[in-house]
């Protein structure tokens, strides 16, 4: 019988290999179809209309002259369970949508509904100033801060933060609704295929049985596109009210203004230290803002969990924008920044390299050993040695280098997942689950299990995913979709086989158990000779194809994904002093990554990971005006993200080996990105001499960190 | 965007007749790339649209006398692909350059780049070109990091957009302008006034009068820009300077520092460009020249870094120029 554990590495063929996406041709071309794509017979537009108040009452809501309009179909207005307008609690709040013939029609319909408020108040806008504290403590400690400080040489302190910004998802929230005989089938933006429809029923008045879902390709979520939402809802009522197809996708200012934000964090830390680099002690006292809603404090300290003692505080500032949402490990790019950019400053208040100061704490983490040799690796990639020099000590001249890093951790083990496997009679195979492909590779790493597991070229197997109708696979959020769906395809491709094997044996008279796939054969084990080609073995399956369903959780047990990584950083910037500029040239991103399917697609998460840190790094951050509580950025324009003249160069480094591949399946989406804030500002207090505070590190806090630094 | 009337005249006197004599009525289209995002979000509404792209005359660059004429839908890739302009106005090469985005600078003209709105973000999210809520003024207040450090005491507190602008006053441009009354010449320097309601414009062209093109004098001028930009492309300077001089060898005659995205209009540096004459260009009168440029600078309450980058901008521009 095949066996359910991964292959080792000689029976990998294209486990492992570089695989290039196999939707690329699709996308490239323009025939993959996404939810903005999706038009329907006899369809309708929807757009919302959101209060330009940031705090208001609504109290009447009149669409007449805009229902008037021809080519104006169905009218939407929010009303809470108590049936009365809602209460605006941010500029962009939705109060009521319009559906018509044409896009530009429901434009124009939304500019003649009248809307009225009172109890119009002013909002608050400022998450970074500590006398706003609103929410409750949160606070962890651990051993004896106040002793620990005691026992230190020098007692580094600093301000640390990062500004909320947005899911920035090219593709807009959305999508496309149409009931047909009495069921309801929607094409949506999703991270979540299998468990979408449920947040629909109330809307569409139907059980989820009768909601068909399906999304085949998806530009972005990053965290924010789990659930239905408000906007699913709408064009589910209005598709039920008019009995035509209706479209509902965000525009660029809603999208920022309502699909998500990641909360700020701010604060300040001490920390104790022994001139050998011991760390004694750490104090921090963060606050942050996660919206109308709840702050969380980032776990703290991160990785260097087994500090011996240590206190931390956390508190919420409510402010009035959009809701917060998870944004691609959440709060750990804020835990990082906090910690990994106290830590150099402690290194630097004893006048020790970075590099040794991190490497001499290790023991105080997870994984002293994995980190350890990340560093190195790193280090090397970059030429720490040959370019590293202590803070602020460079060569004169406006234009100043310097290096920084960071080292991070996630879980990602697999999330739940069943996958069904069909091999038909004439030799074709089908995998089939209910997951989405963010862009993140995960039809092509479901191909790559189930051939290899078959013995099969990659091309000679089909995947079906992104219908709610196939077996139920979870969400694609903490990193869980390539250890949910590569185990789920493992278990049930392997029992598949092993259907097929008991059938070959008796032809080729060897047990099945000594049976394998392998170079598109069944054959005895490492014996080609004593074999078939895998066409005609599937033909002696007569008239009845085998369906096996696989589940994460394996049939016997076996354990194909976990959780747990960490990863490295290392960012080599030049700050131009005089006008407050920060270029990155290179990027060396290494990453732990357990057992890796696809390298092709694991080396594209570290790149779209570095590119999209470095632009929280140094570009994003929602802006309002503080007066009426308005997004004065929700555009492209001054929202701003890195182009590809920003971005440096970026070298990326997968561990590979036994130690790291034996563990199972990883995902790494998330620690992809959690490093690149942390790394780049201390690659940038090294080059200046100072600490620029807070990220972005744009070039007006730059230059200021350097005025008030005295930064010569 | 509301419903409006389009039509695609073939001459300047045609385009003329069509327009109306009160800003808003009617736009004139070129490229696009500024009005349809105004148009877009409802920050103008005209009844009708006049798009130039079928006056044939107005396109095109061509060397008449000792000036350079650039027709003012000549694209800015047409601009920046010159060889006159290459050899002659490396300072206007810069700027458009700058601009980062090939499709930008393949639907962009000069005239768009010239007369395009500002960018201000309370303006272009509806709040007016003043910036205010209720009567009450937002920016000064508000979140002002990407206005205006000169001419800011009024209402307006907007930055000019325009990149080519500060080079065409520098080089001593003239635009030439035709109305209902036939044609006139302004200078560069004289086109751009701060708007004094919410219904004027940033410029002195009138509502019925097409922009037919620019005309700049080659008198053998050094002339050099600089912008601070944060991304290298599809993203505005935070300062900008450009400057022309005369220079021989000796010491620098006829200097004009024009600075960008600094004030409601393109800013002319009077006190900097004298610094500058008569003197050999040297770092030190570099230096005085940069710091004569922001002696006068008024900054709002989040905009001061500005005031060192403009520093830097003058100093890099004049480098450039002498390079
Ligand atoms: C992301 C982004 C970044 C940019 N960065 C920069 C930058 O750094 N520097 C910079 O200078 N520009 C920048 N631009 C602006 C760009 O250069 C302008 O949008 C472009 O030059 C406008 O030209 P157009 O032909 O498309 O103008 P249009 O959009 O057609 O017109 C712009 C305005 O000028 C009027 N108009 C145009 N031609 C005439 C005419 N002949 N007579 C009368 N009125 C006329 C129109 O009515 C309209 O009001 C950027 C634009 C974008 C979108």
């Amino acid at each position: 019988m095949a066996k359910l554990a991964w292959p080792g590495p000689d029976r990998r063929k294209n486990i492992g290999a570089r695989i290039s996406r196999l939707d690329g041709p699709e996308k490239t071309t323009g025939t993959a179809k996404y939810s903005y794509d999706m038009n329907r017979e006899g369809m309708l537009y929807a757009k919302l209309y959101q209060s330009p108040h940031a705090i208001a009452k609504v109290t009447a809501v009149d669409t007449s002259e805009a229902e008037a309009m021809p080519g104006v179909k169905g009218v939407y207005i929010e009303k809470d369970r108590r049936g009365e307008f809602p209460n605006i609690t941010y500029a962009g709040d939705i109060i009521c949508a319009i559906a018509a013939t044409s896009e530009e029609i429901a434009d124009e319909a939304l500019t003649k509904v009248k809307v009225s408020y009172s109890d119009i108040g002013s909002p608050q806008m400022n998450d970074n100033d500590p006398s706003l504290i609103s929410g409750r403590d949160q606070s962890k400690e651990q051993g004896d801060p106040d002793a620990g400080f005691g026992e230190a040489d020098a007692v580094s302190e600093g301000t640390y933060g990062l500004a909320c910004i947005t899911h920035a998802c090219l593709e807009s929230h959305g999508q496309m609704a149409e009931f047909k005989d009495g069921e309801l089938y929607v094409w949506p933006s999703t991270q979540n295929v299998s468990g979408y429809a449920g947040g629909l029923a109330r809307a569409a008045e139907l059980s989820a049985d009768k909601i068909h879902v399906e999304c085949q390709y998806m530009g972005g979520g990053f965290g924010s596109k789990f659930g239905a939402d408000k906007w699913g809802s709408i064009s589910t009522i209005l598709s039920k009210q008019t009995a035509k197809p209706v479209k509902l996708m965000l525009e660029r200012d809603q999208e920022h203004k309502v699909a998500g934000h990641r909360p700020s964090a701010f604060g300040t830390v001490k920390i104790g230290v022994k001139k050998d680099g011991t760390i004694t002690a750490w104090d921090s006292d963060i606050w942050g803002s996660g919206g109308m809603g709840n702050f969380r404090m980032p776990p703290l300290p991160y990785v260097f969990t087994g500090l011996p003692n240590y206190r931390t505080l956390g508190r919420g500032i409510k402010v009035n924008r959009g809701a917060a949402r998870a944004w691609r490990g959440p709060n750990h790019p804020q835990a990082a920044l906090i910690t990994m950019c106290a830590l150099d400053d402690a290194a630097h208040a004893i006048g020790m390299d970075s590099l040794s100061f991190f490497k001499k704490n290790l023991h105080l983490t997870d994984r002293p050993e994995v980190y350890a040799e990340e560093l190195d690796k790193a280090a090397e990639m970059i030429d720490w040695k040959g370019k590293w020099h202590p803070r602020g000590e460079n060569t004169g001249g406006s234009m100043r280098s310097g290096l920084g890093l960071s080292i991070h951790t996630w879980g990602g083990g697999g999330g739940q997942s069943d996958c069904a496997v069909t091999i038909n009679p004439d030799g074709s195979v089908v995998g089939r689950t209910g997951t989405q492909d963010l862009g993140t590779g995960t039809r092509t790493v479901q191909a790559i299990v189930l051939s290899d597991t078959l013995g099969l070229p990659v091309d000679k197997v089909r995947i079906e995913i992104g219908k709610n109708s196939l077996p139920a696979s979870g969400a694609s959020g903490g990193s869980t979709t390539v250890g949910g769906v590569s185990s789920s395809t493992r278990d049930a491709a392997t029992q598949a086989l092993n259907a097929l094997l008991e059938k070959v044996a008796p032809d080729l008279g060897v047990e099945a158990d000594k049976l394998e796939a392998w170079d598109g054969r069944i054959q005895e084990i490492g014996n080609p000779s004593k074999g078939m080609s895998w066409e005609q073995a599937c033909s002696l399956l007569g008239g009845m194809a085998i369906t096996k369903q696989g589940s994460k959780d394996t049939s016997d047990g076996t354990i194909l994904t976990v959780s747990g990584v960490g990863g490295v950083g290392i960012a080599d910037v030049t700050v131009d002093i005089e006008t407050g500029m920060v270029t990155i040239n290179e990027y060396a991103a290494v990453q732990d990554c357990g057992l890796i399917i696809d390298e092709k697609t694991c080396e594209s998460q570290l790149y779209g990971g570095t590119i999209m840190g470095i632009t929280y790094a140094l570009y994003e951050e929602t802006v309002y005006d503080p007066a009426t509580g308005a997004m004065l950025n929700p555009d492209f324009e001054f929202y701003k993200i890195a182009g590809l003249a920003d971005v440096g160069k970026i070298k990326v480094h997968l561990m590979r080996g036994p130690k790291y591949e034996d563990r199972g399946v990883v995902g790494i989406g998330e620690p992809a990105v959690i490093s690149q804030g942390a790394a780049i500002a201390n690659a940038v207090a090294n080059a200046i001499g100072v600490r620029v505070p807070e990220l972005p590190l744009t070039p007006d806090r730059v230059l200021d960190a350097i005025s008030k630094g005295g930064v010569a | 965007m509301n419903a409006f009337e389009y039509a695609s005249p073939t001459s300047v006197d045609d385009a003329v007749s069509l327009l109306s004599d009160s800003w808003g009525e009617t736009e004139v289209l070129a490229g696009g790339t500024d009005l349809l995002t105004l148009l877009k979000q409802g920050l103008t509404a005209p009844r009708l649209v006049v798009s130039l792209s079928n006056v044939k005359q107005l396109s095109g660059i061509s060397k008449k006398g000792g000036s350079l004429e650039i027709g003012a839908t000549t694209t800015l890739s047409e601009l920046v692909a010159n060889a006159d302009v290459q050899e002659h106005f490396p300072a206007l090469v810069t700027a458009a350059n700058n601009i980062g985005s090939t499709q930008i600078l393949n639907a962009g003209t000069v005239g768009g780049d010239l007369l395009q709105r500002p960018r201000c973000w309370y303006f272009r999210n509806g709040f007016g070109l003043f910036g205010t809520h209720d009567g009450e003024p937002l920016v000064p207040t508000g979140d002002n990091r990407y206005h205006a450090i000169f001419g800011n005491s009024g209402a307006a507190k907007f930055v000019n957009a325009s990149s080519l602008a500060p080079g065409l006053i520098a080089l001593g441009a003239t635009l030439s302008v035709q109305g209902p009354g036939g044609a006139r010449e302004v200078k560069a320097s004289e086109f751009y006034s701060t708007p004094k309601s919410e219904n004027d414009r940033e410029y002195t062209l009138k509502p019925n009068e097409v922009l037919t093109g620019v005309s700049i004098p080659m008198q053998g001028l050094r002339n050099g820009t600089y912008e601070v930009r944060q991304r290298r492309g599809l993203d505005w300077p935070m300062v900008a300077a450009s400057v022309a001089f005369e220079h021989g060898g000796g010491t620098v005659s006829d200097a004009r520092i024009v600075l960008g995205h600094v004030a409601p209009v393109p800013w002319f540096a009077e006190k900097a460009s004298k610094e500058l004459g008569g003197k050999q260009p040297n770092d030190a009168a570099l230096k005085s020249a940069s710091e004569a440029a922001v002696a006068d600078a008024t900054p709002l309450s989040r905009n001061g870094y500005k005031v060192q980058q403009l520093r830097v901008a003058v100093r890099r521009a004049i480098e450039a120029a002498l390079a």
